[in-house]
């Protein structure tokens, strides 16, 4: 792309708990950052439209689609993505419930299923149909997907679910909810 | 990747965002103001739109407020969707924009840009439309509050460097009757094949459409030929579809025969919930 070294800039973003730069054009991807410059290949390619949820990361804890943001947008926020979640209950229970075929989508549906299990501890039915529509599974594991949300939600809901969220709290990257209209009503500090 | 360079630019005030835009405007820059930046990016990667510059208005704490003044509810063009929904403060708003893509993406489509979106659907300026709101407007000339009904006549009426700061709607509306329904091709998640959303006051019912014609409109033409309660409802209906002020569309998601088809059952049903038969 001509004169593309005149928009280079150096970006500084909190992936996964680390801070890391790239060297990176202001019309650049989070999706391409994270993957080109990063080597996080975890969050996929789909449509590059916001149609399909395979590029799904949570900045600030929030589930976002990363072929939506600029990187640059992503300053100053955190951004977790599948590498920054380690043996979750989430992951944990989408092998036990065979939650994906060629596992394509997977990556976007588990960010997705992670963050509505810390921001939305309580989902209802309707609830997690809104936030689970926003990613296509191709090969069509719905049913598969949906036991393992249940699941989840439901290891969640039981004192026994709380140990391994604590569990999960050592183990992913975590990141405060900032929205000027649910201030500290999310992701907190002890079950993230 | 989108196939272009721009420079970013996140400015912290209103004032500052106007004059960044007066002098990149002058160099030739073509600047666009940034919000939530799905558009400008889903379309700029297929060459839709160019900038050599974008100015979000993120950063700017009047254009994320949510607040009451004075018993109005002022809100700021960049809240997303998502917290729209979330925060319940202005329920026929939130619901009207939760039927805007899926939940992910709301996280991101902010309030001022899908009213401002190019696409003809801009599905969150119904419930402005509804409920007489006023628009903060600022631009390099400085700021006005306009009505709704004079700042959009299908789409938002802006000057040059203008830009939508913050929209404030009498906070009596958040508490009346409304229905907000849409109705799309087959999927859970499309653009509309008809949406409507309509509110109950103490004069009667006032409706908004979007997806049925080229661009989202309320009609008082419309309104008063539905509330003619000494009509029969579908006559009614019949009757205030033909003052419609454009012809209905005929698209990929259905004919205009089609669209018309769903749309009258939409209002019928729109019209029983609030008590209109
Ligand atoms: C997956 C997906 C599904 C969608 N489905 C729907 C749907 O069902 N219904 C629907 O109505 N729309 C839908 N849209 C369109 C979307 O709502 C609009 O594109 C909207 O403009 C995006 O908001 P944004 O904040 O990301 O806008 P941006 O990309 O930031 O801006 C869009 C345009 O508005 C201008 N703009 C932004 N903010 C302001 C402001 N404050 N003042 C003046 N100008 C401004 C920008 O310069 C730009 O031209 C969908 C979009 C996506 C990505
Ligand atoms: S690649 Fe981002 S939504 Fe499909
Ligand atoms: S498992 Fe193949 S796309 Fe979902």
């Amino acid at each position: 792309m001509a004169g593309t070294d005149r928009y280079t800039i150096v970006l500084e973003l909190n992936v996964n708990g680390e801070m890391r730069r790239a060297a990176a054009r202001p019309a650049d991807l989070l999706l391409d950052v994270l993957r080109d410059s990063f080597g996080l290949t975890g969050a996929k390619p789909g449509c590059l439209n916001g149609d399909c949820g395979a590029c799904t990361v949570l900045v600030d804890g929030w589930p976002m689609k990363s072929c939506l943001m600029l990187a640059v947008e992503a300053e100053g926020k955190a951004v977790t993505t599948v590498e920054g979640l380690k043996n979750t209950a989430v992951q944990r229970e989408f092998v036990d419930k065979f939650a994906f075929q060629c596992g394509y989508c997977t990556p976007g549906f588990v960010m997705n299923v992670y963050g509505l299990a810390h921001l939305r501890p309580d989902a209802d039915e309707h609830t997690v149909k809104d936030w689970l529509q926003s990613n296509i599974c191709r090969c069509t594991g719905y049913e598969e997907i949906r036991d393992a949300v249940v699941s989840v939600l439901q290891r969640r809901a039981s004192s026994a679910a709380d140990a391994a969220v604590a569990e999960d709290a050592t183990n992913a990257a975590d990141g405060a909810v900032d929205s000027p209209m649910r201030k500290g009503s999310a992701a907190n500090g002890s079950d993230t | 990747m989108i196939p272009y360079n721009f420079d970013y630019y996140a400015p912290a005030t209103v004032a500052e965002a106007a004059a960044l835009f007066q002098r990149l405007d002058a160099e030739g820059k073509q600047p666009l103001y940034y919000s939530g930046g799905t558009e400008i990016i889903t379309i700029g990667r297929i060459n839709r739109i160019y900038t050599e510059a974008v100015i979000d208005l993120k950063r700017i704490p009047d254009c994320r407020q949510a607040a009451v003044q004075s018993g109005k509810l002022v809100l700021g063009s960049a809240l997303t969707l998502s917290e729209l929904y979330d925060s319940r403060v202005f329920p026929l708003l939130g619901e009207t924009g939760a039927g805007v893509a899926d939940r992910t993406s709301r996280n991101k489509i902010t309030f001022g840009g899908n009213i401002c979106s190019k696409f003809i659907y801009r599905e969150a300026v119904l419930p402005l439309l509804l409920t007489d709101s006023e628009v903060r407007i600022a631009g390099p000339g400085g700021a006005r509050q306009t009505p709704i009904a004079e700042a959009f006549d299908g789409q938002l009426r802006l000057g040059r460097g203008e830009f939508v700061v913050q929209t404030v709607t009498d906070e009596s509306y958040a508490r009346m009757p409304y229905v907000t329904i849409k109705k799309r091709k087959v999927a859970a998640i499309d653009y509309p094949l008809v949406t409507v959303a309509a509110l109950r006051t103490s004069e009667g019912i006032r409706i908004a459409f979007s997806g049925v014609c080229a661009f989202p409109f309320r009609s008082q033409a419309v309104e008063r030929m539905l509330n003619r309660r000494e009509l029969p409802l579908r006559d009614r209906i019949d009757q205030s579809i033909a003052l419609f002020p454009a012809p209905v569309i005929s698209d990929i998601k259905g004919s205009a025969a089609y669209r018309e088809l769903v749309l009258k059952l939409v209002m019928e049903q729109t019209m029983r919930a609030l008590g209109g038969e």
